[in-house]
């Protein structure tokens, strides 16, 4: 009954999604208010529908109710609590369910949070957001119905994939798909404003909140699905230029140039078609992802729940809501009025140069990961195309991103002083020099790249610094003066040091990866294994017994000058139910470098496989990535989103102008 | 600046970046698009050592051994008429399993695959498209049916 219950909440959900896809709309183009409110309380009510149709499905869940189809096919009785509860989105259907249940809590939030849009812009969002939530919806009730009965019920179920019974799966995918989903709100802002043919500062500083908060979640969840690949066996380490990461990474991309463009449409009203179509590109890329993780057209070692037959539809979803969002663009946006002007060495073409090498980049991605199945598509040969094409396209042009990230900020509005910025970068420079100075030193010629990799971390590390310095006359003025200074600048410039210092931070995290040691060895009960300045010694291995598994445990004695520093307890699992083993790596790490080890195959005498790993600087990726993050939500709590300034064109002691 | 000049300034700025990226592009497809083969393909095309290449097909049943080293992995990758002999050394996905679909990247050397990368599916539906597609021109695929007991049917071909 319960799930009856859930079942038809999701279909009324589906109703009311059609309702504020149409009804605010129509009010809108009357100008009739009670029309417009039509969206708000669907776009809530919508919201409360979806959560307790997903709260019905976790129930099923957790209790077991193997009288549901995806419960008997994901889900055993044995299972614990937490992988209960995050088997929910470890399957298509439920996935699916999660998905939904974020549009409409953005959709929600929207009409809760946005007292201070104009009337007609909100109820034209809303409407938006009901059509892809129309769009999503009757996709789950006519390709994957989560309520479906088993009939007849089966005792206990098939158990669930162990390689995702992973802590990893409880945070990975609700935060990616907050970043994806969260970049709808952008779009439909981005196609509201184009119905309205209305685009100025105070759009933009109505739009860019949202995409922040998208992009923060986005990165959270990137960080962590790399995270995860890199403490599990066989998923190619922690980047792989898959097609399931690229899926993620490309929003990311244009995420990151939506962000900052959206900054010149706010503070000079200029770049504005060109920020809607990023808006607009950002979440199509979004559906791509969703449509490239869910069909599983593409090779890929994290495809996980896909089913080709299901594809088809999300496909034509595709190419409606982006076909038809770019033909509205094409129409409209020539409309839009440029506004201000600037020189070709200011902040503004600092910030273009961003966009668009963050847009070629994301093209690359987009053809490298896309290039297979449209070969296919027309009937070529098979192929693949592997990390050396990323690495050779991709690669080359982020380095002058990175070099730009430094003297972008430290340029004026409107006509900058180039050869100021870049004095006042000595500084960054000279780390940048030494850094590379004493890779040369420890490592010589050879990991060239890596070595520019790690120079260009610190040239952009210490640049944001070098930034910040100059904003609070750091040594140039009093302290006392330094510390007003200090308190005095807003929110948002803080955000933005610590965002680009977080970038050069995981820069230098993924340069270091070239610095990595492996040491693969069979090793017997005292055995040792030495890797970089540690030594291993294996005490061998005891069985343990799981809640659902049984695992060789082994027990690693990770010593250093003789004495013994840390135990490690690599693991191998075994699940009965799907007859599958799965490994379990232990990773001892200081901040600084990671020591990684993993247990593999045992031979007959109580030996097994240890395979070892000395990777320095690697925690700094995800590190990195947190600070970022962290940047973005710092600017969130900027003052000028919560003030009633949104109808203010300018915030005059914002920005003063740097080095002033 | 007046306005159309700043426009244009925009667009050969934008056009010269896209000309590096479209040679970058290009430069990097001609040495790094790595193609697929079937086991099949592979007997009947001359494909030269060293080169790159992905192939695909099941692991055939009774055919994964460790080398003495203990680190070293030997398997054969087949479609049912055709074995490729693959050897690796390195981290196997967790759900490598005899009978199961496989997907290999490396070079061939003397008749020998030299695997540097092991994709395997990664749960009871998925199958890697490559694999569905080499096993549908050896003939050993029925469609609608689980891969399961395709792999079975295939490897039972095998003498």
């Amino acid at each position: 009954m319960i799930v009856e219950f859930g079942h038809f909440a999701l279909i009324l959900a589906l109703c009311l999604a059609a309702l504020q896809a149409t009804v605010p709309l129509y009010g809108a183009s009357r100008n009739h208010a009670g029309l417009m409110a039509v969206g708000q309380s669907a776009a809530v009510a919508q919201f409360l529908l979806i959560a307790a149709s997903f709260a019905v499905l976790v129930n099923a869940y957790i209790v077991s109710d193997f009288s549901l189809a995806t419960v008997v096919e994901n889900s055993q009785s044995t299972k614990p609590l937490l992988y209960k509860i995050t088997g929910v989105w470890g399957n298509h259907e439920g996935s699916m369910v999660l998905w939904v249940l974020i549009l409409s809590l953005f959709g929600a939030a929207v009409a809760l949070f946005g007292d201070n849009l104009p009337p007609s812009l909100r109820a034209r969002v809303l409407a938006v957001q009901g059509m892809i939530g129309v769009g999503f919806l009757t996709f789950i009730l006519f390709t994957s119905n989560p309520f479906l009965r088993a009939q007849p019920a089966p005792l206990d179920g098939n158990g669930m994939n162990p390689v995702l019974q992973d802590p990893g799966l409880a945070f990975h995918p609700p935060f990616l798909y907050l970043g994806y989903v969260g970049f709808s709100v952008a779009f439909s802002f981005a196609v509201a404003a184009l119905i309205e043919g209305r685009v100025d500062a105070a759009w933009a500083r109505w739009v860019r909140p949202w995409s922040l908060a998208a992009w923060c979640a986005l990165t959270i969840g990137i960080a962590m699905g790399s995270w995860w690949a890199y403490y599990t066996l066989g998923w190619g380490g922690w980047w792989f230029w898959d097609p399931v990461e690229n899926a993620s990474f490309m929003p990311w991309l244009v995420g990151t140039a939506l962000i900052h463009s959206a900054i010149v449409v706010e503070k000079r009203d200029a770049l504005k078609s060109w920020t809607i179509l990023l808006a607009i590109v950002t979440f199509s890329l979004s559906l791509v992802g969703t449509f490239l993780v869910r069909s599983g057209v593409l090779t890929s070692v994290h495809a996980f729940a896909v089913d080709p037959t299901r594809g088809t539809y999300i496909l034509i979803l595709l190419v409606l809501a982006i076909g038809g969002s770019l033909t509205l663009y094409a129409v409209r946006a020539p409309a839009l009025q440029g506004g201000g002007l600037f020189a070709p060495i200011s902040r503004e073409a600092a910030l273009v140069l961003n966009n668009v090498l963050l847009a070629t980049a994301a093209a690359t991605v987009f053809l490298g990961t896309l290039y297979p199945l449209f070969l296919d598509t027309i009937g070529g040969p098979k192929l693949s195309v592997g990390f050396p094409f990323f690495n050779r396209t991709f690669v080359p042009l982020m380095v002058p991103a990175l070099l730009a990230v430094a003297v972008g900020p430290l340029l004026a509005w409107k006509r900058g002083d180039l050869k100021g910025a870049l004095q006042r970068l000595w500084f960054a420079f000279a780390a940048a020099l030494l850094v590379a100075l004493v890779g040369l030193y420890l490592a010589g010629f050879k990991p060239i790249l890596a070595l520019l990799g790690l120079a260009l971390a610190a040239w952009a590390g210490i640049g944001a610094l070098v930034e910040w310095a100059e904003r609070v006359k750091l040594f140039r003025a009093g302290a006392a003066e330094t510390w007003r200074r200090a308190r005095h600048l807003p929110r948002a410039s803080y955000a933005m040091t610590i965002a680009h210092f977080g970038l050069a931070v995981s820069v230098a995290g993924i340069a270091a990866s070239a610095f990595a040691v492996e040491q693969i060895q069979m090793l017997h009960p005292g055995d040792t294994l030495p890797i970089a300045g540690y030594v291993l010694k294996f005490d061998g291995t005891e069985k343990v017994q799981g809640p659902n598994f049984t695992a060789d445990r082994a027990t690693i004695e990770v010593q250093r000058d003789g004495a013994t520093v840390e135990e490690l307890h690599p693991q191998r699992r075994f699940f009965p139910l799907q007859q599958m083993t799965t490994s379990v790596t232990a990773i001892r790490s200081n901040l600084l470098a990671d020591l990684y080890v993993a247990l593999g195959d045992p031979d007959d005498s109580n030996g097994s496989t240890v395979r070892a790993y000395w990777k320095p600087l690697t925690p700094w990726i995800w590190i990195g990535a947190v600070i970022m993050a962290f940047g973005g939500v710092l600017s969130l709590s900027d003052r000028r989103w919560r003030v009633g300034v949104a109808a203010r064109r300018r915030l005059p002691a914002a920005h003063p102008a740097p080095g002033e | 600046m007046t306005r159309k000049r700043k426009r244009l300034y925009l667009v050969l700025g934008g056009l010269a970046l896209l000309g590096v990226a479209t040679a970058l592009v290009l430069s990097a497809f001609q040495d790094n698009l790595v193609f697929f083969y079937g086991p099949s393909d592979l007997a009947a095309k001359r494909v030269p050592d060293g080169r790159d290449i992905r192939i695909g097909g099941l692991v055939e049943n009774g055919s994964v051994k460790h080398e003495a080293d203990g680190v070293t992995l030997d398997f054969k990758v087949t479609d049912g008429n055709a074995v490729v002999p693959v050897t690796y050394k390195g981290d196997v996905p967790d759900l490598f399993r005899e009978g199961q679909g496989v997907v290999v990247e490396g070079k061939l050397q003397q008749g020998v695959f030299r695997a540097s990368s092991v994709l395997a599916k990664h749960d009871e539906n998925y199958m890697p498209p490559e694999v569905v597609d080499a096993l549908k021109r050896s003939g050993h695929w029925q469609e609608g049916a689980k891969p399961g007991p395709t792999a079975a049917t295939a490897n039972a071909k095998q003498p």
